[in-house]
């Protein structure tokens, strides 16, 4: 199998993707989807923030910007948030534990596809009269009472794609229970690969909740049950809890990825070991672990009673302490380092100040008796925007430059790089700090417009201007990337010059093989040691032998394409359309018989010889 | 993990020691199969019975069951042995996450 690096054209290439299962192609798959979803939610707003430029305007009407604004933050939790950090998880995790793939190849591809499917059949909702327009949160008693699909594309779209995520984060916990390489114990870990092994478990826990949800609110719109229906002695409080129980671990699965990676960019450019490498570890369970006792301080103003408001109030101050313990190892780990002011890094010291304003309205909102005040008004958009942009956006942006030359061979041009972080920098805080003011002012959150005179003209007004800085940002990353590629110089394996796990001993990109013999870890920065004794690269762990891989395969499109018709099927049963059944069947009968096949049909992969990995590439020699 | 085959092909393998371990492990099954049986006969005599309320019934049932699935986890899925801590650290985190949620809608939801 040394043919991999020939030319190939285009549809060879369109193919490999469509049916690889390498972790590091379906990385870039993620990579791109989400881009895009990310572009897309974006766009949408850029929308929002025209509407409120100025004082009673007409760019939307109110039905418009409802569906709008729930589908920005649908779109950008489920659609691009999650698949940007699956992407870095996908690429950089099994790389750094010392693994030639995730455990499942095949239901790893599975997952993308499901949540590509689920994802395009919720943004079709555009042209099926109308979007969601019940919020993100897509409550129960607003939800059952909005008319037209929307709610169904939500509904369904959010099930394919849920599903997707959950095998994705099984798969994650299988591989670092059982692939680590060596040597490579569970304290010897990167901090990155902690944070995905704690957030893959928060999926596995976390996603139940949510589907139990999708399918009692599925039965109530599209077969007639009564679940969420008060008339009938159904509860929509149900749906509150089941989302949230959902809904809260779900922010820790976005941002404890994110403080991966920022646990990765410190040690590297700072050029010293990770400050309290075992506290940072013990804050990262335990936060995993708080975040499942605190959903209910979403619903402080349901009326749960002072002894409820009170429990989760406490709770959920006390996530504040393992914050606090990581804030300070990263400070730990700058001070007395030789700190080189990397794009990666740039992103990284601005995540603190950020990212901790958002942890103090946090703490704020979390005393129950004030949040009566804060309650629905821009005060809160302000708060979940300073901890989900200034921490997992900036953490994206920082992986994106910091992770490119690994998954793509090239790298991004870092006087780009510092504007693109300059102006969204700046935008951002131009955008959201101004919106805690406004909050505290008192306008309300999700109103499409509001009367002048009220004071809040000029604040608005500014707010408008900082997403055009952010905007400008992400033109400028995206020619960054264009004449990146375009360009097309390789780098080598360490191009950033200071890695220390294990991925950055591996060529950029990686052979589809990632390590001819396995590594042998001694320590913790497994790499980093190796270079600090003079050493090139990692000691092998095996002597060189047969590698054992997967074969391509179409189904995981197939198995996830099956589930996209099924679906059209079950959103226009409740119109008596007299195709909808039939839809239904035929595109369970793909998904089953898809499986079915996979089933029957033996697959034993394929070995990569001994032979053909010794002539493949002799840069590096092969050791005993 | 610790189920491992008599037949490794190891040439150092105990015979004698695995052969002992494998028939304490069997009667160790037996005994706790035995068990389970009983715990089900009382269970349909616990229903059976007259003047038993259901407050009492239903949650002796549900203890008899907390205690069957401790057996079926630890005598017949062997989690007892060693090698099983990520499977039982798992188990347990999903049993609290359920129990917290059903904690909940138990005190502030339905009552």
């Amino acid at each position: 199998m040394s043919t991999y690096a020939q030319k190939k054209g285009f549809g060879a290439t369109l193919w490999d993707y469509l049916t690889t299962v390498d972790h590091k192609k379906i990385a870039i798959l993620y990579l791109i989807a989400g881009g895009f979803f990310f572009v897309v939610g974006g766009l949408e707003a850029v929308f929002i923030r025209i509407q409120l430029a100025v004082p009673n305007n007409d760019f939307v009407s109110a039905g418009l910007f409802n569906e709008i604004i729930t589908m920005h933050g649908t779109t950008m939790i489920f659609l691009a948030a999650m698949p940007l950090v699956f992407a870095f998880m996908n690429a950089v995790m099994p790389l750094q534990i010392g693994a030639r793939d995730v455990a499942f190849p095949f239901v790893n591809a599975l997952g993308f596809w499901l949540f590509f499917f689920g994802g395009v059949f919720l943004n079709l909702s555009w042209f099926f009269d109308g979007a969601p327009d019940a919020g993100w949160t897509s409550y129960a008693s607003l939800a059952m009472a909005s008319k037209g699909h929307g709610v169904d594309f939500y509904v369904l779209g959010l099930q394919i794609s849920g599903l997707g995520t959950l095998i994705g984060g099984i798969n994650f916990l299988v591989t670092i229970i059982n692939m680590r390489a060596p040597g490579m114990t569970y304290m010897r870990m990167p901090l990155f690969t902690w944070t995905t092994f704690v957030t893959s478990a928060l999926i596995l826990f976390a996603f139940p909740p949510l589907t139990v949800g999708l399918v009692l609110m599925m039965f109530d719109r599209m077969f007639g049950s009564n679940f969420f229906v008060t008339t009938m002695g159904g509860n929509t409080v149900i749906w509150e809890h089941l989302f949230w129980i959902f809904g809260h671990p779900e922010v820790y699965i976005l941002i404890l990825p994110a403080f991966g990676i920022f646990s990765e960019i410190f040690p590297m450019f700072s050029r010293k070991r990770l400050f309290g490498y075992s506290s940072m570890v013990f804050a990262t369970v335990l936060i995993g672990f708080l975040g499942f006792m605190v959903w209910a301080h979403h619903m402080f103003t349901t009326g749960l009673g002072p002894v409820a408001n009170a429990i989760f109030a406490v709770a959920t101050m006390a996530i504040g302490v393992p914050t606090g313990i990581k804030i300070f190892n990263w400070l730990f780990t700058i001070w007395g380092g030789s700190v080189k002011f990397t794009t990666p890094m740039h992103w990284a010291l601005a995540f603190i100040p950020s990212f901790l304003a958002g942890g103090v309205t946090g703490v704020m909102l979390a005393a129950a008796a004030a949040d009566y005040q804060y309650h629905d008004t821009y005060f809160v958009v302000a708060h979940f925007h300073y901890v989900i942009v200034g921490g997992v956006v900036f953490a994206i942006f920082a992986g994106t430059h910091l992770y490119w030359p690994k998954m793509f061979g090239t790298m991004l041009n870092e006087t780009l790089g510092k504007i693109t972080f300059w102006l969204f920098f700046i935008g951002f805080h131009m955008t959201f700090f101004i919106q805690h003011f406004l909050g505290l002012w008192g306008m309300p959150r999700r109103v499409f417009t509001y009367l002048p005179g009220q004071g809040f003209e000029t604040s608005n007004l500014i707010s408008s201007i900082g997403a055009v800085f952010m905007s400008l940002a992400v033109i400028v990353m995206l020619y960054n990337i264009i004449m990146t590629s375009v360009k097309n110089v390789k780098v080598g394996n360490d191009p950033w010059g200071d890695g220390r796990t294990l991925e950055w001993a591996l060529p950029s990109p990686p052979p589809f093989y990632n390590f001819k013999q396995l590594p042998l870890v001694r320590g913790l920065d497994a790499y980093w040691l190796e270079k600090m004794e003079g050493k090139k690269g990692m000691t092998p762990a095996e002597p060189l032998g047969d590698i054992h891989m997967p074969n391509s395969s179409f189904l995981p499109f197939v198995i996830a394409f099956g589930l996209f018709v099924a679906a059209f099927g079950a959103l226009f049963n409740m119109d008596d359309k007299a195709w909808s059944v039939p839809v239904i069947i035929i595109g369970l009968l793909i998904t089953f018989g898809a499986m079915f096949l996979r089933s029957v049909k033996d697959d034993h992969g394929f070995h990569i010889h001994k032979e053909e990995l010794m002539e493949d590439d002799n840069d590096k020699g092969v050791k005993a | 993990m610790a189920n491992s085959q008599l037949n490794s092909g190891n040439p150092r393998v105990d015979i004698e020691y695995r052969r002992k371990k494998s028939a304490e492990e069997m009667k160790q099954q037996v005994v706790s199969f035995a068990l389970m049986i009983f715990l089900t006969l009382i269970a349909f005599a616990a229903v059976a019975m007259k003047g038993a309320s259901a407050w009492f019934v239903v949650p002796f049932i549900l203890l008899l069951a907390a205690v069957q699935v401790v057996f079926q986890l630890y005598y017949f899925m062997h989690m007892k042995h060693k090698g099983h801590e990520a499977p039982s650290m798992f188990l347990y985190s999903g049993l609290l996450v359920g129990l917290i949620t059903i904690l909940a809608f138990t005190t502030i939801i339905w009552w």
